[in-house]
């Protein structure tokens, strides 16, 4: 520049030192508020606590799953903490080895329906029009389906298997995912640099994974912590109607399903633990989602 | 003030210190704040944003957001110590004496409630019976000037214009018949002919309640027009009081000095003057400051100034002074202005505009923003954009840019060549030589990227550079918008909004373009820092030779940086000619209203024109010449019969007015007598 205004030459300060430092910690401070508060905590310890019997279970759990070597339906206490089943298989290893699936399984259904999901929302959301509408006319008439029912069928037709389950709850939840992302886009894509993106030349491919992607992080993690919450429980309740996870794996929702109707015989523990072992990991993948929502709307 | 001394003052306020307690740190933010409003007195606060003028209306009527405590000093409503007033008695005095007007009328109304039933909501809650308080709001609404008011009781907040929503506001503030009405910056966001009209309203409230005001705005006209007596405030004190237009004429705190020097005023253009900055920015909340709270951006400063608190003078008569050189003050007010660095001389066209119009379709309607428009624009001239939101303005710009098609049959040349209506339908070359700066930098520059990737993208997009050709570019760019190598590095958020504003400059002048459009460019940023940021894009343009749009309903703002202005009333240009020109009249009778209707840092006309109503809507189009269902000068079974052509009433002045243009000269020279 050839002549400067002297007095523009003192670069401003930042907004606020102290605050810009603040700021360059957000994340950081998004982190301490979410390690303060009490549902994440909770939440957090249970996930843990269901992760290190996924990871460590061959070691922790007293027993192998399979052995059958024991009396059946022992009753909890003594050498066998949970008990034992009717095939005399130790109830507590097969809880702790029972988490590894479920853990792996939950997070590929979750993983699959947010990144469609968010595919289809970023298109919809920024493109709106009939392609908006087309979609949009799809995803109603799905989210009008009795998901259950439909996922049985489903699962009936293709035959059972981890991958068809994990790939079905996956897809059944897209639509939802979807949802979400579309809101979050269309407000997002009111802001002048969209615009200023467009003027410049790019093309919508970029415009949505590298302009808007990025400032909806917030919502997409959220989603996919709730949906993994409700992969456990579907991934349990398929199990339970018998489309789910084949036997003899130790799954929690096959369990379950196996002796429910012996509870009356007096042997409840071969169905109560599993069952909340199912109910607690949901619930501490909600309160986790609950943190990560309350944190990210301050 | 000595025949009113007497009296109880309606607000005082005795050295009121309040800090705010951020991560378990107290951090002062007002330093000892000393005011007294009397009864029916109008009282302005003004300082750039971050000085504490809300936190001083909200501790005023301890009214403080959870983390702010009032750690020293007292305030007193009608004699009663507010600050040691029992949480009852509070509650009882919020009710019945005092009232509240914000920024956004948005927040004070809830959308999904009818208008009327929040009115009489507001009587309700002071006892009146169900009935009773639905004829006292419809009264109410009368009293805030709403004409049609069973009718607007009937409607949603979202179906009123910004300035009937807060009239809305203002009416149900006025229900208890408030001693005390504080209205914290209740004009802006809102256009200039709809806050004439507000600030009217809060004269003429004034004069029949007998409230005494408290007004903050960061619009130095808007306190001139409408209060007595001024404060100015800085880091947390009052650095000077007086009365109002008397501080803007003659003001004596070095601060004051600063600022006002800081605004394009009296006509100021950019081809005579650059105009002033204040070095520097308000200190941090929390930093331990000095004796004098302005000693770190003062000129005068001396050692004194460091380690001495500034006691009361009174350099003027209902004058009061915090400063310990006012005998130098003198020497800041007489500084010379820079001389502007070299003019730029308009080169050839480079933006033609023929007949275009804009239609947009709305439930079945067509709706016409735009009718019509012929428009030039040469190389390295400044066209500014006026008019009243909903004239055009920005679907113009739109239009320019290929945001929006405008409709067939008119067109739109840049260096001759017909352009395509959409910037995506445009060559790569036509797509950089007309760029933007947006008004709002928050939204326009992507929150989740750096500075760096912000401006390297523009310009691998615009300028098709990429690695050290890039890099040295960035470093050129960076230099020419004044940021600092460490900015760079940065994301928007942790910049101020002046350097937010520098960065969508710099990336609006990546691909060397030819034809900026500025919509509302400093409307979001203080004084300070917009004389900064007009001082720069005058000096882009000096060194680019780029030629700029520039939209902004200041008209400080407008005439420092245009050459030539084009007016705009319900998307039909009414005025367009050389800014001195317009600005010196014989003007348009619409200009005419607009300029008188804009309130002045250097005070109003003695006559002030009171343009009526709300812009008609562009559904339903008057007949004749659009403006004459609110045209002052409307001739009778003329106006309404029959539209007037856009001519050329003197070299370069084009108007479309069915009054010739010696009779306006003489009309408008007459009135000014
Ligand atoms: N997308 C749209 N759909 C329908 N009508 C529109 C649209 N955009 C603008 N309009 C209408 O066009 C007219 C001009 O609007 P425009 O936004 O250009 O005004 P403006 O002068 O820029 O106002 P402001 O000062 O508020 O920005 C108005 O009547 C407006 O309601
Ligand atoms: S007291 Fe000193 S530092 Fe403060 S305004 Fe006056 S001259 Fe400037
Ligand atoms: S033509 Fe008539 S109504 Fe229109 S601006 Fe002129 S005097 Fe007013
Ligand atoms: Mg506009």
């Amino acid at each position: 520049m050839s002549a400067v205004d002297p007095t523009v030459l003192e670069p401003e300060p930042l907004k606020d030192a102290g605050a810009a430092a603040d700021r360059r910690s957000a994340r950081r401070e998004r982190l301490r508020l979410l390690v303060r508060n009490p549902s994440a905590i909770i939440g957090g310890a249970i996930l843990i606590f269901w992760i290190i019997c996924a990871v460590f279970g061959d070691v922790i759990a007293p027993y192998s799953p399979f052995a059958t070597d024991f009396d059946g339906h022992l009753p909890p206490g003594g050498t066998h903490i949970l008990g034992t089943d009717q095939l005399g298989r130790d109830v507590l290893s097969r809880v702790i080895i029972g988490a590894r699936d479920v853990l792996i399984a939950a997070p590929i259904c979750a993983t699959i329906g947010v990144g469609l999901g968010t595919l289809i929302g970023l298109l919809m959301g920024y493109y709106r029009g009939w392609l908006d509408d087309g979609l949009g006319r799809i995803i109603e008439a799905f989210l009008a389906l009795p998901v259950p029912l439909v996922a049985l069928l489903t699962l009936a037709a293709l035959g059972s298997s981890t991958t068809t389950v994990v790939l079905t709850v996956g897809i059944f939840f897209t639509p939802i995912v979807a949802r979400t992302v579309r809101a979050a886009v269309l407000a997002e894509r009111e802001n002048d640099y969209v615009q200023a993106a467009k003027l410049r030349g790019e093309n919508g491919l970029y415009i949505m994974f590298r302009e808007i992607l990025p400032n909806i992080t917030g919502p997409i993690v959220v989603e996919f912590t709730v949906r993994i919450g409700y992969a456990v429980f579907t991934i349990a309740f398929l199990s339970f109607l018998g489309v789910g996870i084949q036997p003899p794996t130790p799954d929690w929702g096959l369990m379950v399903s196996e002796e429910y109707a012996l509870i009356i015989g007096g042997y409840w523990w071969v169905t109560v633990f599993p069952a909340l072992a199912i109910a607690s990991l949901v619930i501490a993948v909600n309160l986790v989602a609950d943190a990560l929502q309350e944190v990210n709307e301050r | 003030m000595s025949a009113t001394e007497q009296r109880t003052a309606a607000l005082k306020v005795e050295d009121l210190e309040v800090a705010y307690d951020v991560r378990g740190v107290l951090r002062p933010v007002l330093r000892g704040v000393s005011f007294e409003i009397q009864p029916g007195e109008a009282y302005g606060l003004v300082g750039e944003s971050g000085c504490g003028k809300s936190t001083t209306a909200f501790a005023a009527v301890r009214y403080l957001p959870g983390n702010g405590h009032i750690t020293g000093g007292r305030t007193l409503i009608g004699g009663d110590d507010v600050t040691a007033m029992g949480d009852e008695a509070l509650r009882e005095l919020r009710a019945s004496r005092i009232s509240m007007v914000y920024q956004d009328p948005g927040q004070s109304l809830n959308p999904t409630i009818k208008v009327g039933r929040q009115v009489a909501e507001a009587f309700a809650v002071l006892g009146a019976s169900k009935d009773e308080a639905r004829e006292r709001a419809v009264e109410a609404l009368r009293r805030v000037r709403i004409a049609d008011a069973e009718r607007v009781m009937e409607r949603y907040p979202y179906q009123l214009s910004g300035g009937m929503q807060q009239r809305a506001v203002i009416a149900m503030a006025l229900a208890c018949d408030p001693q005390l009405l504080i209205l914290d910056e209740p004009t802006t966001g809102l256009d200039a002919t709809v806050e004439a009209e507000v600030l009217d309203l809060v004269a003429t409230l004034r004069d029949e309640t007998g409230a005494a005001i408290l007004l903050i705005a960061h619009n130095l006209g808007v306190v001139r027009r409408t209060c007595d007596r001024v404060g100015v405030m800085y880091a947390g004190r009052i650095v000077e009081e007086g009365i109002a237009g008397e501080v803007f004429d003659d003001p004596q705190h070095p601060y004051t000095v600063g600022l006002l020097r800081c605004l394009p005023r009296r006509g100021a253009a950019k081809s005579e003057r650059r105009l002033d900055t204040i070095p520097g920015s308000l200190p941090l909340i929390g930093t331990p400051l000095p004796a004098c709270v302005f000693e770190d951006r003062c000129t005068l400063a001396t050692a004194e100034c460091r380690t001495v608190l500034p006691t009361a003078a009174h350099p003027r008569p209902d004058r009061t002074v915090f400063c310990h050189h006012l005998d130098r003050v003198g020497e800041l007010v007489a500084a010379p202005v820079t001389a502007a660095v070299g003019e730029v001389a308009p080169g050839d066209v480079v933006l033609q505009l023929e007949d275009v119009s804009k239609t947009f379709r709305q439930g079945g309607h067509e709706v016409r923003a735009l009718v019509g428009v012929d428009l030039e624009l040469r190389a390295g001239e400044t066209l500014g954009l006026v008019g009243e939101s909903g004239s055009g303005k920005t679907t113009l710009a739109k239009a320019i840019l290929g945001i929006h098609a405008a409709d067939q049959g008119g067109v739109i040349r840049l260096d001759r060549e017909t352009l395509a209506g959409l910037t995506t339908q445009r060559p790569a070359d036509a797509r950089r030589a007309i760029q933007i700066i947006f008004q709002n930098p928050d939204s326009a520059l992507n929150r989740s990227k750096t500075v760096r990737s912000i401006l390297s993208r523009a310009l691998s997009k615009l300028a098709g550079l990429t690695g050290q050709a890039a890099e040295d570019r960035l470093e050129k760019i960076r230099d020419e918008v004044v940021l600092s190598p460490r900015h760079l590095d940065l994301k928007p958020r942790q910049l101020s909004g002046g350097l937010k504003q520098r960065v969508a400059i710099g990336n609006a002048f990546a691909g060397d373009p030819r034809i900026v459009v500025c919509d509302e460019p400093t409307s979001a940023l203080d004084v300070s820092v917009q004389a900064a940021i007009l001082n720069l894009l005058a000096d882009l343009q000096r060194d680019e030779q780029a030629s700029y749009i520039v939209i902004s309903h200041d008209l400080g703002v407008v005439r420092y940086l245009s050459d030539r202005i084009a007016v705009l009333y319900l998307g039909r240009l009414m005025e367009v000619g050389d800014a001195a020109t317009v600005f010196a009249g014989p003007h348009h009778p619409y200009t005419e209203a607009l300029l008188s209707a804009v309130p002045s840092v250097d005070g109003d006309p003695p006559a002030r024109i009171r343009l009526e109503g709300e812009v008609p809507s562009a559904i339903d189009v008057p007949s004749g010449c659009v403006f004459h269902t609110r045209c002052p000068r409307a001739i009778e079974g003329t106006c309404e019969a029959s539209e007037p052509p856009l001519v050329e009433v003197e070299t370069g002045h084009m108007m479309r007015c069915h009054i010739p243009i010696d009779e306006l000269r003489r009309l408008q020279g007459s009135d000014a007598d």
